[in-house]
């Protein structure tokens, strides 16, 4: 938990423009929302839209302040690109999680598209919000053909994630 | 009550809904685009102008209309706006004019980070800020309020953390709103004449600019006073010695900044100021003489220090390295601390560049082989001036690329002269390339001039939205549909040439050898529809032919259709 804001979780997504970071931001963000948390989110659109680096902060908490988690104090760093982490692991606090995108191999997808969704998937079981929150979210945010796809990436994130990380 | 998770701009979008905004107008720019798309998605009347300018003297016709009206652009767009801007302070208006600025601190898709709330300041108008998206909302119908009180326009500005961060919003009911006013309140659109207040030649302009002191001395007052205790109020913090004490730390702030002060400094006392212009100058006294220390802390120029320190407030502002970049706790912390050491170099991850099957690789490859010196101008193609390529020599502002590159042909020495070029995208020239080809036309260049103008059939880089060229209105429908090459032609360009240089490369790059080696002035239109929009515009092009079918033959937008 951040030494600062009491009870703020503070989770930063990253990757490159067109992965889905955005959108999985706009999940979780949904998501804490739905569980009856205070949420902020926040991230650069515009030029990132072209291929170059995204990421995206989500924080929540019974209060919220700034909308962007401080550099060095993110709890969880949850990163589709293999090219990102380096650049991202800075944001991480001391003892964070990082989620790498390996962490769901690409074979294992039902999608190579829902690798974002997968990764939610994983990041779930460490989150203060209920799966059933998230799987709201999932199916407001996505259009109806893609539901069955992105559920099912959610579930393989999640069972990966309990396999491979020792749960706190 | 519903809590909503919205952007500061999609905030703003429901606010003008629920105030009963007749009418939105301006021009796209990142981090304002979204403001007008989702007015429009909620069923607001949203149209997109051809630049900023157009926009605010459409939003200003629409308010001496008496009605409710909100113009959006980004911070640079109101350099565009400001010639209407500052004589709107004189003019005033009937219903409300609402004119957001959205500024970029730190440019993170800017040319520059100009601090507009020096706009307030110049033109003599109250300038409203939030910090967050249920501020957004709010603050809107005090806004819209102030602007019918005292018949003022009145700059909302935002910054892009405001317009893009996400929040909670619990919104009021659209009719419920009783210190808003609400929709039901919006006054009906009617004309009265009010020459001398409207018509500013110098007799009239000179009474118009004393009111306009006079409302702004109103509303500064009005700034002090408990009415506005919503917009400019203390919020303490958990750091006083008991109730009524001394809190050893004030801070003063507005926007974003709050809140990241606020996190900084969980037990500072914060002077929260939501009407930046004017500013509540003597609530700042009075804040300052009950804290041992007051530090002001504000993204980009010193405007709120300085003013306050000429109002002989004794206070601590940031260092000068804190005026470059936006924000964040950790810079507010430093602030705080007066850490003037150097700070951790951001993360530099990947840049964008060009889409993989963008049209405009050819155009870019073509013009660095052929070492062109290239008058760049304001859109994706701007990625043009990265590597691989390196092909872009300016970029300044919006329409620049068609003056800047005349400027070069009148002086430089014919061999260089011959290979200078002009790019400029579809929406750019639209916004304000057209003047650039009348002053190209009136005075040309010894060796001519070539201007290539990048025709992706949509407004690319804010995230495609529409434009006159595209003969689609704001929310895909169709309306007449401005000719490029027919405008080029029409102000006296010789040679006018269409061609997609994406499925034919030779034949552009030939093209392109051929105008420059020719003394005369040549317009290229290179003209292919851009990778993300393309499955979007068919499907608009399909729903425009039914649309057209449908309507009756003499429907305004067919006649030059029909005529082609």
């Amino acid at each position: 938990m951040n030494d600062h804001v009491a009870g703020v979780t503070n989770v930063v997504l990253a990757g490159l423009g067109g992965q889905g970071v955005i959108k999985a931001s706009d999940i979780l963000a949904d998501a804490a929302l739905r569980a009856g948390f205070d949420v902020k989110k926040a991230e650069v659109h515009g030029m990132s839209q072209r291929g170059g680096s995204v990421t995206s902060d989500v924080r929540f908490g019974a209060k919220v302040l700034s909308p962007m988690v401080p550099r060095g104090e993110a709890d969880f760093l949850v990163v589709l690109a293999a090219s990102e982490i380096e650049v991202a692991r800075p944001l991480l606090r001391p003892g964070g999680v990082l989620l790498p995108p390996d962490l769901v191999p690409e074979s294992a997808l039902p999608n190579k598209r829902s690798l974002n969704v997968a990764l939610l998937g994983a990041l779930s079981p460490h989150l203060d919000i209920p799966v059933e929150a998230l799987l709201d979210a999932i199916r407001a945010a996505l259009p109806e053909r893609l539901h069955a796809v992105n559920e099912r990436a959610f579930e393989l994130g999640r069972t990966l994630a309990a396999q491979q990380v020792k749960m706190p | 009550m519903d809590r909503q998770l919205l952007s500061g701009d999609e905030a703003v979008a429901l606010a003008a809904l629920h105030a009963g905004v007749a009418l939105g107008t301006g021009y796209p720019g990142t981090p304002s685009t979204e403001i007008l798309e989702r007015f429009s998605e909620l069923g607001g009347r949203a149209q997109w102008a051809p630049n900023e300018k157009v926009a605010l003297e459409v939003g200003l016709g629409a308010a001496f209309g008496n009605s409710r009206t909100l113009v959006t652009m980004k911070h640079v767009g109101l350099n565009v706006a400001a010639d209407p801007l500052f004589t709107s302070a004189y003019t005033g208006v009937s219903g409300a004019l609402i004119v957001v600025t959205a500024d970029d601190p730190g440019m993170s898709s800017s040319q520059n980070e100009q601090d507009n709330r020096r706009y307030a300041i110049a033109a003599g108008l109250p300038m409203i800020e939030p910090a967050d998206s249920q501020e957004a909302y709010d603050f809107f119908f005090t806004a819209v309020e102030m602007s019918e009180r005292w018949k003022i326009p009145v700059l909302y500005r935002m910054t892009t953390r405001v317009c893009h961060s996400k929040s909670v919003v619990v919104a009021g009911s659209p009719d419920g709103r009783a210190a808003g006013g609400g929709a039901a309140s919006a006054p009906a659109p009617h004309f009265e004449h009010e020459i001398s207040a409207r018509v500013m030649i110098p007799a009239n302009a000179r009474p118009a600019h004393r009111r306009l002191r006079a409302k702004l001395a109103e509303i500064a007052a009005w700034g002090e006073s408990d009415e506005a205790a919503a917009v400019n109020r203390v919020e303490p913090g958990s750091g006083g010695h008991g109730t009524g004490t001394r809190h050893s730390l004030g801070i003063i702030a507005s926007g974003v900044s709050c809140l990241h002060a606020a996190e900084a400094a969980p037990g500072a006392v914060i002077l929260k100021i939501g009407l930046v212009n004017p500013l509540p100058v003597e609530r700042a006294r009075v804040f300052a003489t009950s804290v041992d220390r007051v530090v002001v802390v504000e993204e980009g120029d010193p405007v709120i220090a300085d003013s306050l320190r000429a109002a002989g407030i004794a206070l601590e502002s940031k260092a000068e390295m804190y005026r470059f970049g936006e924000l964040d706790v950790a810079r507010v912390r430093r602030i705080l601390a007066g850490d003037t050491s150097v700070e951790p170099a951001p993360a530099r991850g990947k840049p964008p560049e060009l889409c993989p099957a963008c049209p405009y690789h050819t155009v870019y490859g073509t013009l660095r082989k052929q070492d062109c010196i290239v008058a760049g101008d304001i859109g994706c193609y701007t990625l043009g001036v990265l590597p691989p390529y390196q092909a872009m020599d300016t970029c300044v502002a919006m329409g620049a690329s068609i003056g800047v590159g005349l400027g070069l042909r009148h002086v430089l020495p014919p061999d260089e002269a011959r290979r200078v070029v002009s790019v400029i995208g579809d929406s750019t020239f639209v916004h304000s390339g057209i003047s650039g080809l009348v002053e190209m036309a009136y005075n040309p260049p010894a060796t001519g001039h070539v201007v290539l103008i990048l025709d992706n059939g949509t407004t690319a880089m804010t995230g495609q939205q529409e434009h006159a060229g595209t003969g689609r209105t704001l929310d895909h429908l169709p309306t007449n549909k401005l000719s490029i090459e027919a405008v080029a032609s029409a102000v006296g360009i010789g040679s006018v040439t269409v061609i997609d240089p994406y499925a034919d490369p030779e034949g552009f790059e030939r093209l392109l050898l051929e105008r420059l080696a020719a003394p005369e002035l040549s317009v290229i239109v290179a003209r292919r529809p851009c990778v993300l929009a393309a499955a979007d515009i068919r499907k608009w092009e399909q729903q425009a032919a039914e649309f057209r079918a449908q309507a009756a033959p003499q429907a305004a937008f067919d006649l030059p259709l029909e005529a082609q």
